[in-house]
């Protein structure tokens, strides 16, 4: 086996690393005062298998530079993914175009040095998978015979897929800031169908991460994947009422998701969120504390710096309910007049400290309500903090599950919701940017029969 | 020769020939079908935000996608170069997926010819990007004399021009030009400590020119403008929206997203063929009221979801999914009809060359009934008017659906009274369909701003409908 050093990746870095320096070399030239460039590439392969027969075999190869310049003040941007030198050439041209159309902004340019991270630390990120075609088709087969032969109702299947990803980014800006990491990510993931009497449902399960020696078991997926959609079978609808929820922890993190978008600074200089002017106040129930840990080892959402170049840090970013920072990039920042938080691009690995033990300790400081599994829909609101979406699960009395639930809505406001958290689970999910378990929230509006 | 072989052939020294001999290669592998598509496709973006002319973005994209078809099967390889090294490359990597072996010999060229539904305009460069930003200067300064009082004004304007040439195992040579232009605006207000915001814009495969041709009097943008004013006033008004199982009816148009989730994406072919949809083997079954048809017309001039050829090169057409309730047929690309022993319907499409084609909606709309808009509100006691959606989202296995609205009304004895708040609306599709009861006679589009998302592919999409009215629809409000 190579030693990861010496894999060959690393010499490609070295040779984006050349291309994104001429790059900015060459706005230099055209008369771009400051600039900034990223440059991507991932190769991989996608198998996906349905009922025991390989269905497609994809090989991937995606790459793209994007190039932000400023001319004194006025920005213009281009990207391009055919990364001929002849395409890389026009795309700053493009860019230098742009920008003498564009106002001048004082707020424009790139991050502030003293915020940047010139010697990023390894992460550990990189874990190349050498899989052939003919070993993830077996191990999709393997998911989803596991799954099929479960149990009989269920009766059919979307199929398995396996995806084995490695790829480079590389960060560079007119500050003599270039940095870049490798990073892989591997999964697989299967999806069946149940049916009884005449209701048929589906549910997938998968297994993430960038070490494949880390996925789980391609039999513990498809039992999964199994057990879920058989849960659902039989799932009638509620009649509307109003009663405490928990949002099981695997769709818990967009609660969360819904807290990034709205303390981001995008959403805040635009007055569009309904987090405005929330900063050191109490957000949520004193119960809730989050933290960012940006450099965990072999994190998936783990990184050096932001997609500005900007040093990330660890945070705390709720204590005790209250919110403690905003997620500011630099554009953002400086509207503000605030300094940049090393968020441009996204959150990384946010962990949510639990409460209590796990999902049935949870359930049982809940008595009776509904278990959230499933969302759907977009119907969040982040300027009100307006929330109505589809969801399904399960009807739970005295902290046991009574039968499967579907076609309803939960309805509410953010705010209150946040401050209505009574509850987070040790049941820890994983595969996401934000790390929590399942969320206990003592009241919302379900709209059903 | 066309312009566009020129350009993605020629010009990278590639000829017809050797497109042959990378089918025949693939061919000597036990396929029934490869293709190659090749794409260039140019996207700009201006945004001027309170004033501020903040970006501007172009990016581009090319490259080419090869395809061998093996049954079920199917291997994919693609490249951001266009070059013959490249090509046999991802033709070995694709021709993988089968044996070697007999396969039926590759079919000589020729040359598809399709009806137009859209001529090939260059938007990005119909208008010099001076003029593209005093548009969007002129429509912001539109918004804020109509709301002095507008808290933030952000508008945008964009375009793609887009080129493909795809060469098939089945003789298919085809070529397109895609021209896809958008413009949006929103509007923030502010009133008593409240804020809401109001959201509008279009789109058509047209030039930038189409944005300021008059309509009723005034060019379109300045519609756009004033729409999303009144919708942020409505909204600064509104009420919560009520929970529960409620009639309600959709006013025409944009609506139609009703359409696209509860039907639309569970008649798609590959969905049928594995007995995944709710719809699944219930061709000439009665799944929806008489009142209902419901197509799937790719042939409309000019519009976001139209074609000229579909991404196999298969000529965009109007086909019937729901024929008065009754179940006609599916949405298919060519793999899955022929596995299905039915024809291709010219909705084979793909998010670029780096991804497969899929059986997609064009655009897909409802059919006019006999009712005013006026008299269907008429008929409902209590209940809701919404006439305005966000997204949508479909189970296509349990058919359970939902679409958000944003902007709604109460409806009181026959009367709109109150706006509500937004509140997303659920249901099960084919149970939905059967409850439709009344059909408006004023059927429209929607503007052209859809964007449908499937397996991670996004593809622009249209759809219409009359007003219509389903006699219950559960309504996720909180009141």
């Amino acid at each position: 086996m190579t030693q990861p050093q010496q894999h060959p990746i690393f010499s490609q870095i070295d040779d984006v690393k050349n291309a994104v320096a001429e790059v900015l070399a060459q706005a230099k030239k055209l008369g771009a005062t400051s600039a900034e460039a990223a440059m991507s590439s991932t190769s991989g392969l996608s198998v996906s298998t349905r009922m025991g027969e390989v269905e497609t075999i994809e090989f991937n190869q995606d790459g793209g530079l994007g190039i932000s310049v400023y001319v004194g003040n006025h920005k213009g941007s281009a990207s391009t993914a055919d990364l001929s030198p002849k395409a890389l050439r026009s795309v700053v041209e493009k860019a230098i175009d742009i920008a003498k159309f564009t106002s001048d902004d004082p707020c424009n340019g790139v991050a502030d040095e003293a915020l940047l991270e010139m010697s990023p630390p390894g992460l550990d990120l990189f874990h190349p998978w050498e899989v052939s075609p003919d070993e993830a088709i077996e191990q999709c087969i393997a998911a989803e015979k596991a799954a099929l032969d479960y149990d009989p109702r269920i009766v059919n299947s979307d199929g398995a897929s396996l995806s084995s990803h490695q790829g480079i980014r590389v960060y560079g800006n007119s500050h003599g800031l270039i940095a870049g990491f490798p990073r892989t990510r591997h999964s697989l993931s299967t999806m069946v169908i149940g049916k009884e009497a005449e209701q048929m449902q589906r549910d997938s399960a998968f297994t993430l991460s960038r070490v494949h020696t880390e996925l789980k078991s391609a039999n513990a997926v498809g039992l999964e994947a199994a057990q879920s959609t058989l849960a659902k079978l039989g799932s009638q609808k509620l009649s509307t009422r109003k009663v405490p929820v928990i949002f099981r922890a695997d769709i818990a993190n967009s609660l969360f998701g819904h807290l990034v978008s709205a303390i981001g600074g995008g959403a805040l200089y635009r007055k569009s969120s309904f987090l405005m002017d929330s900063l050191d106040t109490q957000i949520f129930n004193t119960c809730v504390n989050i933290e960012e840990k940006p450099h965990l080892l072999q994190g998936l959402a783990s990184s050096p710096f932001d997609s500005e170049g900007v040093k990330t840090i660890d945070r705390e970013i709720i204590t005790d309910g209250v919110l403690n920072t905003y997620l500011l990039a630099s554009y953002a920042a400086r509207r503000m007049n605030m300094q940049a938080t090393g968020h441009a691009g996204g959150i990384h690995n946010w962990l949510v400290k639990p409460t209590h033990d796990d999902l049935s300790a949870l359930l049982a400081t809940m008595g009776t309500g509904l278990l959230v599994t499933e969302l759907m829909g977009q119907g969040v609101n982040t300027v009100t903090g307006d929330y109505s979406r589809g969801a399904a699960g399960f009807w739970v009395e005295n902290g046991v599950i009574q039968y499967p639930v579907s076609e309803i809505t939960i309805a509410g406001n953010l705010k209150d919701m946040f401050a209505n958290i009574e509850g987070l689970g040790g049941d820890i999910e994983c595969r996401g940017a934000v790390q929590t378990g399942s969320v206990l929230l003592n009241s919302m509006q379900i709209a059903g029969e | 020769m066309s312009n566009v072989e020129q350009n993605l052939l020629t010009n990278s020294q590639l000829t017809r020939e050797q497109l042959t001999q990378t089918l025949d290669y693939i061919h000597q592998h036990k396929v029934n079908y490869a293709d190659l598509y090749f794409q260039s496709s140019h996207h700009e973006t201006w945004v001027l935000e309170d004033g501020i002319v903040k970006d501007g973005s172009y990016n581009i994209e090319r490259g080419v996608g090869v395809r061998a078809v093996s049954g079920e099967k199917t291997g994919f390889s693609y490249s951001d170069a266009i070059n013959i090294e490249a090509l046999n490359k991802a033709a070995e990597a694709a021709r993988s997926i089968a044996q070697t072996g007999e396969s039926h010999k590759v079919q000589v060229f020729s040359d598809v010819s399709a009806p137009i539904q859209f001529q090939p305009a260059q938007p990005i460069t119909s208008m010099a990007d001076a003029d593209k930003v005093s548009l969007l200067r002129e429509m912001e300064q539109c918004i804020r004399d109509l709301a002095p009082e507008a808290q933030q004004v952000v508008s945008s304007l964009s375009a793609v021009y887009e080129e493909v040439l795809i060469a098939a195992s089945d003789g298919t040579f085809a070529t397109d030009i895609r021209p896809l232009i958008r413009l949006n605006c929103s509007v923030l207000l502010e009133k008593n400590g409240r804020r809401e915001r109001g959201s509008a814009g279009g789109g058509a495969r047209l030039d930038y020119g189409y944005f300021k041709e008059l309509v009723d009097g005034e060019p379109r943008w300045m519609q756009f403008a004033k729409e999303a004013v009144r919708q942020a006033q409505i909204n600064l008004e509104a009420i919560d929206a009520p929970a529960g199982t409620m009639p309600v009816v959709l006013g025409s148009g944009w609506p139609g997203v009703l359409l696209h989730e509860a039907v639309g994406h569970g008649l798609e072919g590959d969905f049928n063929r594995k007995g995944a949809s709710a719809f699944s083997g219930r061709i000439g079954e009665q799944v929806a009221s008489s009142l209902c048809t419901v197509v799937d017309d790719g042939t409309l001039a000019n519009r976001r979801g139209s074609l000229n050829i579909d991404d196999e090169g298969t000529p965009a057409a109007y086909n019937v999914l729901i024929e008065n309730g009754i179940l006609k047929g599916y949405m298919q690309d060519k793999q899955n009809a022929s596995l299905m022993g039915v024809a291709p319907t010219g909705n084979a499409r793909r998010e670029s060359y780096a991804h497969l084609p899929m059986p997609r909606m064009t655009n897909t709309y409802m059919l006019a009934g006999e009712h005013t808009q006026e008299e269907i509100i008429r008929s409902v006691d209590k209940g809701i008017f919404a006439n305005n959606f966000g997204g949508g989202q479909v189970d296509i296995t349990s058919g359970k659906f939902v679409f958000s609205a944003s902007e709604a009304y109460l409806i009181e004895n026959g009367k709109i009274t109150q706006p509500i708040k937004g509140a997303t609306l659920i249901g099960n599709g084919p149970e939905v369909m059967k409850k439709v009861s009344m059909v408006g006679n004023d059927l429209s589009l929607d503007r052209g701003v859809g964007v449908c998302g499937k397996d991670g592919q996004s593809v622009p999409v249209g759809v219409g409908q009359p007003s219509l009215k389903i006699d219950e629809l559960t309504v996720g409000g909180t009141a």
